[in-house]
């Protein structure tokens, strides 16, 4: 008799069996339930007062066409104002000079600290508290020419949303190891190199997720420029309800189109995470 | 007497109360390897930095190749430099450090032209086969593609000393370059050193590796509390030191 057999003795042969399969009776009772809840509701809805082939016409006429674009149009340039401002921000705010950290931290305060929907009708409105703009005795402009619908929008929505990404960029720039700028340094960059070459790079991967958040959170928050007659999609829906009064289907019609840019956004942030994640290990599965 | 490469005068160091360095003083001469030896905290580290102004020094001065570092003197007072003149300045010394610090999102091959290409502003091809000249030196042409996380830390370490020699620096500073490696890797780094000294790189290093300080440096200085208590031959210093201090760290060590 052997040492493996000679430890066997007693014990029941277990190497041969196999783990049995666990019911999950909850697990289908909750499904269950959940789909005739759903049945419930889409009933309630087929059911309703909806006028379903309106919803199918109205998706795609050029006016909702339009507005899901210049929706689009605005939330990135709004988003790329936003990251390069929240960048500048969050390099001020990490620096030592005392004048650059708090006129950063002046800037996040003010423009988190006050409803998205007051700072663009602010925007909007700049005419009212000065006519004109521009260098006195040189060059000026009317206000209300230069303040328009898009304009406003864009840099009320731009300015805000830098105050925000100034955070998740500084998080990001702080998640680099002190190691990564001595060594920078090492080879002789100075400090805007360095930040650009070696630090942002290595942050992107860690700001990737909270950003394309942040830019889901941007797609959306542009129907809020409805409000200064910016001709995104919802505004456009709200014109057409307006004529027709068909204003749950084309809510509906703008809801499905926000639904599909969004579902798009997604893939497109994995293989931006899988761009930045360059060079660190993969978990494997 | 030629004019020693580094020339450090009366350099103190403090960090709050805390005195990191005591006007010390040390000649380099080039092509010299010289290693730091002595108790944790007892400010190696902090002497290396100041030497590539990693860290700021208080007072006294550094002289590197005959230029005065970080700062500059005009009317009986003073002058910090600025951020561009110090990573000028920079550019004659190349650092190790103990954890490597290679650029993670780039490969080998990236992080050795990275200060080639982008600070000195040489031609690509040219950086690139410099760069995969170097990796043939350290032994690790192979690995050119490869990025830091797959690489081991003794891989690692020799393309950091890649890295560092691209710059083409007159002065190599290395911070315990073997102390976070498992000790089957510390021989391939040593190798590597240990080719540098002989092709006549002047070298400080810190390092607890007594068997490299004894073969390979020409000096050695033992350092306590911020101060220089011992320095001379590496064969006087580790085979009969004079100051009970090194004896006492010495045997502490080798037992
Ligand atoms: N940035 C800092 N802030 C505060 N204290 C510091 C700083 N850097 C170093 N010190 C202190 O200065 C002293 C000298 O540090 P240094 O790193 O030079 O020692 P060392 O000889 O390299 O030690 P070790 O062998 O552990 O690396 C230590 O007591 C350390 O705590
Ligand atoms: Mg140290």
């Amino acid at each position: 008799m052997n040492a493996t057999e000679r430890l066997a003795q007693g014990f029941p042969d277990l190497s041969r069996m196999m783990v049995a399969r666990q019911p999950h009776w909850m697990r289908w009772l909750t499904a269950t339930a959940i789909l005739a809840v759903l049945a419930v509701i889409g009933r309630a809805f087929a059911n309703g007062q909806i006028e379903w082939s309106y919803v199918g016409r109205f998706l795609t006429v050029p006016a909702i066409l339009e507005g899901i674009s210049n929706t689009m149009i605005m939330a990135v340039l709004a988003m790329a104002l936003g990251i390069v401002l929240g960048v500048v921000v969050a390099v001020m705010r990490l620096s030592s000079n005392p004048v650059l950290k708090s006129v950063a931290a002046g800037y996040t305060w003010l423009f988190r600290g006050t409803p998205l929907i007051l700072q663009l009708l602010l925007w909007f409105n700049l005419a009212l508290v000065f006519p004109t703009i521009g260098i006195p005795g040189l060059w000026s402009v009317r206000a209300v020419d230069v303040m328009t619908p898009f304009l406003s929008a864009l840099l009320g929505l731009g300015i805000n949303q830098g105050a925000y990404t100034s955070e998740v960029m500084r998080a990001g720039i702080l998640s680099v190891d002190v190691g990564q700028y001595e060594a920078a340094q090492a080879i002789g960059m100075g400090r805007l190199r360095t930040l650009r070459r070696i630090i942002l790079p290595q942050a992107m991967r860690v700001v990737t997720p909270p950003l394309s958040n942040e830019f889901i959170g941007m797609v959306k928050a542009t129907s809020l420029a409805s409000v200064i007659q910016y001709p995104e999609v919802l505004h456009n829906a709200e014109n057409i309800y307006y004529a027709n009064s068909r204003v749950i289907e084309l809510l509906i019609v703008a809801g499905l189109w926000y639904l599909l840019v969004v579902s798009i956004l997604t893939p497109l942030q994995m293989l931006l995470e899988r761009r930045f994640s360059r060079g660190t290990l993969q978990l494997v599965r | 007497m030629t004019k020693p490469l580094v020339a450090i005068r009366s350099v103190s160091k403090n960090f709050g109360d805390f005195q990191a360095l005591k006007q010390v003083s040390l000649d380099v001469r080039a092509g010299e390897v010289l290693c730091l030896i002595g108790a944790s905290g007892s400010g190696k580290t902090t002497l290396l930095r100041c030497v590539n102004q990693l860290t700021p020094i208080d007072s006294g001065g550094v002289w590197l190749d005959g230029e005065l570092l970080g700062v500059r003197e005009e009317r009986g007072r003073l002058h910090r430099l600025t951020e561009r003149q110090i990573a000028r300045q920079r550019l004659k010394t190349g650092m190790v450090f103990q954890r490597f610090n290679l650029f993670p999102h780039k490969t080998a091959l990236e992080n050795i032209t990275e200060g080639p290409v982008q600070v000195q502003g040489r031609k690509q091809e040219d950086a690139l086969a410099e760069a995969m000249e170097l990796l043939r030196r350290v032994g690790l042409a192979e690995k050119a593609d490869a990025y830091p996380s797959q690489l081991s830390g003794g891989q690692q370490q020799r393309v950091a000393i890649a890295r560092a020699l691209a710059m083409k620096p007159m002065l190599m500073l290395f911070d315990e370059p073997t102390s976070a490696l498992d000790p089957e890797l510390v021989g391939e780094v040593l190798t590597v050193m240990k080719e540098l000294a002989r092709s006549g790189m002047t070298m400080m290093v810190v390092t607890h590796e007594l068997g490299f300080a004894r073969e390979v440096a020409d000096r050695v200085v033992y350092m306590d509390h911020g101060t220089i208590v011992e320095a001379g031959a590496a064969a006087e210093v580790l085979g009969g030191p004079r100051e009970a201090r090194t004896q006492a760290f010495l045997s502490a060590v080798i037992r």
